[in-house]
């Protein structure tokens, strides 16, 4: 999700990193350009976000249900590692009504997903929310895009499935790194993990080594982000968390 | 005079048949980089794939169960959390890291060279790794703000041999002189430590107290020492050439390859296998921890020719 201000500050570099993952990337804003941008009925600002985003979903919807299984909603500023989203998704149907995210508890008794942190909807969530706005059973009843659309997530019998890996570390993460990996002697939930659906942690163990974003990235973050994740790497190192140990051990050491 | 001119040809004959025989022996020593002549390149790099598989797999395990890095950390108490960071973070993964400091802290451990002059605690640090060294035959010497990857260290001199003088790291050259910048981390290996530790007695090639009016920084005092003993910076780098220390921070080097090369960010940064940066903040060092030894893509596999496992009771790696 972007808008024309962005395209050259911000959206540039996802272009350049993580959007060359994607099957598919679609650039919604509410202008139609070269970038390029998909054009959709609205205007920018921070209160029509939802507005922007059920035009984008019902776009896709309309054009693009076909063409795969998981839809992805990422934010200017959001980094996300497609092969670790494939991984959290891998365990799941996209038949099903499902979506994942960053889990946050208020307002919504299911919980809803962190629209920073990056959500995704299966096949058949995306299916729900647009009958939901056909049908009326969806509104847009406030501005706050990630909470209403959590609501008709609820409404419309979507489930919130949970993208934490398999020791309990979160993957997806509405802030940057130093916000979560930083190690502080134990203290209050701070004010950025309180909305948090599941108990977070503070320090090493906050985050999976597979992670699948990190929300208000901007530019060299971007590129500071894919140097470390796909290219700075330690020689011959045995990482501690191998998810597939029988895979590995039936694996031949390769030359 | 035709008898001068005699025996000046026969210098020269003689002169050039044992040159020949010297560079055919040099041939023979397949694992090793060979002879002080060829430092004269002023780079060295790390072994490539196709130099790799030459060896057997036992000649590798042998290789990299060998090559152990002894780690000279300069700390400071008025850096303490700088200090913590590097107990906390890369040092962990040195085979002895060992911290040296200007004066003792209640909070760390480390050995304690009661001097206040930057050289001549450099000296008496690079002195006492050397009669502490036992097995080890690497030696890297890190200030407070530097962040080092060992396992990437290891790597490029694993082919290496430490009973040659090797001095690496991120060359730099000063008018005539070429050093290694400090802060990008400096390695030694065995050998040049050696020849160091000898030329540390010699008050005129090498003083313990710069010269007042003209002191230098202490990785060009360095440079200056180790040269009068034959050995010579050279700019360690990975097998394409591109240079493994740094003596910026990951983020510098990412914003000035932004500016250089707009289209190709990532590429035209920093190697795959960097050892060093330098300039974080240890919140930054923290975050790259985990940059390094946690994050990654799901079902990417380097296939690498060595082994390195993490350490014994760490849980940020």
């Amino acid at each position: 999700m972007t808008g024309p201000k962005n395209l050259q500050t911000r959206t540039k570099h996802i272009r350049e990193t993580w959007a060359k993952r994607c099957g598919k990337v679609l650039y919604m804003s509410s202008v139609k350009t070269d970038f390029p941008t998909v054009e959709l009925n609205v205007s920018e600002g921070r209160e029509n976000l939802y507005w922007k985003t059920i035009r984008a979903l019902q776009y896709i919807h309309k054009h693009h249900i076909d063409e795969a299984n998981w839809f992805l909603k990422a934010d200017d500023d959001t980094y996300v590692v497609m092969e670790n989203l494939n991984y959290i998704l891998s365990k799941y149907d996209p038949e099903e009504p499902l979506y994942l995210g960053r889990r946050f508890a208020p307002f919504i008794s299911q919980g809803y997903m962190s629209g920073g942190a990056g959500y995704v909807l299966s096949k058949e969530a995306l299916k729900r929310f647009v009958k939901g706005f056909s049908t009326g059973e969806c509104t847009h009843f406030s501005s706050i895009e990630d909470m209403a659309l959590g609501k008709c997530m609820e409404t419309m019998k979507v489930r919130p499935a949970d993208s934490r890996d398999m020791k309990g570390s979160q993957t997806f993460h509405p802030y940057p790194p130093d916000h979560y990996i930083v190690r502080k002697p134990p203290r209050p939930r701070q004010w950025y993990l309180l909305y948090d659906y599941y108990k977070p942690s503070e320090g090493p163990n906050c985050c999976s080594d597979f992670v699948v974003s990190f929300h208000y990235i901007y530019a060299v973050q971007m590129h500071v982000l894919e140097y470390l994740t796909y290219h700075l790497r330690p020689y011959g190192y045995k990482y501690r968390f191998k998810p597939d140990e029988e895979l590995e051990m039936n694996k031949t050491t390769p030359r | 005079m035709l008898s001068e001119g005699g025996s000046f040809m026969k210098g020269v004959i003689l002169g050039g048949v044992f040159c020949l025989v010297l560079s055919l022996l040099s041939s023979y020593s397949p694992t090793t980089e060979s002879r002080t002549e060829d430092h004269h390149h002023h780079h060295v790099k790390a072994a490539s794939k196709d130099e790799l598989k030459q060896f057997s797999d036992i000649q590798l395990k042998e290789l990299n169960d060998q090559v152990q890095v002894y780690c000279v950390i300069m700390v400071e108490p008025k850096n303490l959390v700088y200090w913590a960071t590097a107990v906390d973070t890369w040092s962990k993964h040195c085979d002895k890291p060992v911290f040296y400091t200007s004066e003792s802290s209640k909070a760390f451990e480390a050995v304690d060279l009661n001097e206040k002059d930057n050289w001549a605690r450099l000296r008496k640090a690079l002195k006492h790794a050397y009669e502490n060294a036992g097995d080890l035959r690497w030696f890297f010497v890190a200030q407070p703000h530097t962040f080092a990857i060992i396992e990437n260290l290891k790597y490029l001199v694993l082919t290496k041999d430490p009973n040659e003088p090797f001095y690496l790291g991120k060359a730099v050259k000063s008018g005539e002189l070429a050093y290694v910048a400090y802060d990008g981390g400096i390695v030694l290996s065995y050998e040049a430590l050696t020849r160091l530790v000898k030329v540390f007695q010699d008050e005129d090639k090498c003083p313990a107290s710069g010269r007042a009016l003209w002191k230098l920084s202490d990785d060009k005092q360095l440079a200056v020492c180790l040269k009068y003993t034959g050995v010579f910076a050279e700019n360690g780098e990975d097998a394409r050439g591109k240079s493994l220390f740094n003596s910026k921070s990951v983020d510098s080097l990412i914003k000035e390859s932004m500016d250089n090369n707009p289209n190709d960010v990532v590429e035209g940064c920093c190697s795959d296998l960097a050892v060093t940066f330098a300039g974080m903040t240890p919140n930054q060092m923290q975050v790259l921890m985990f940059g390094v030894y946690r994050l990654r893509p799901y079902g990417h596999d380097s296939h690498d020719f060595l082994t390195f496992y993490p350490p014994v009771g760490s849980d940020n790696d």
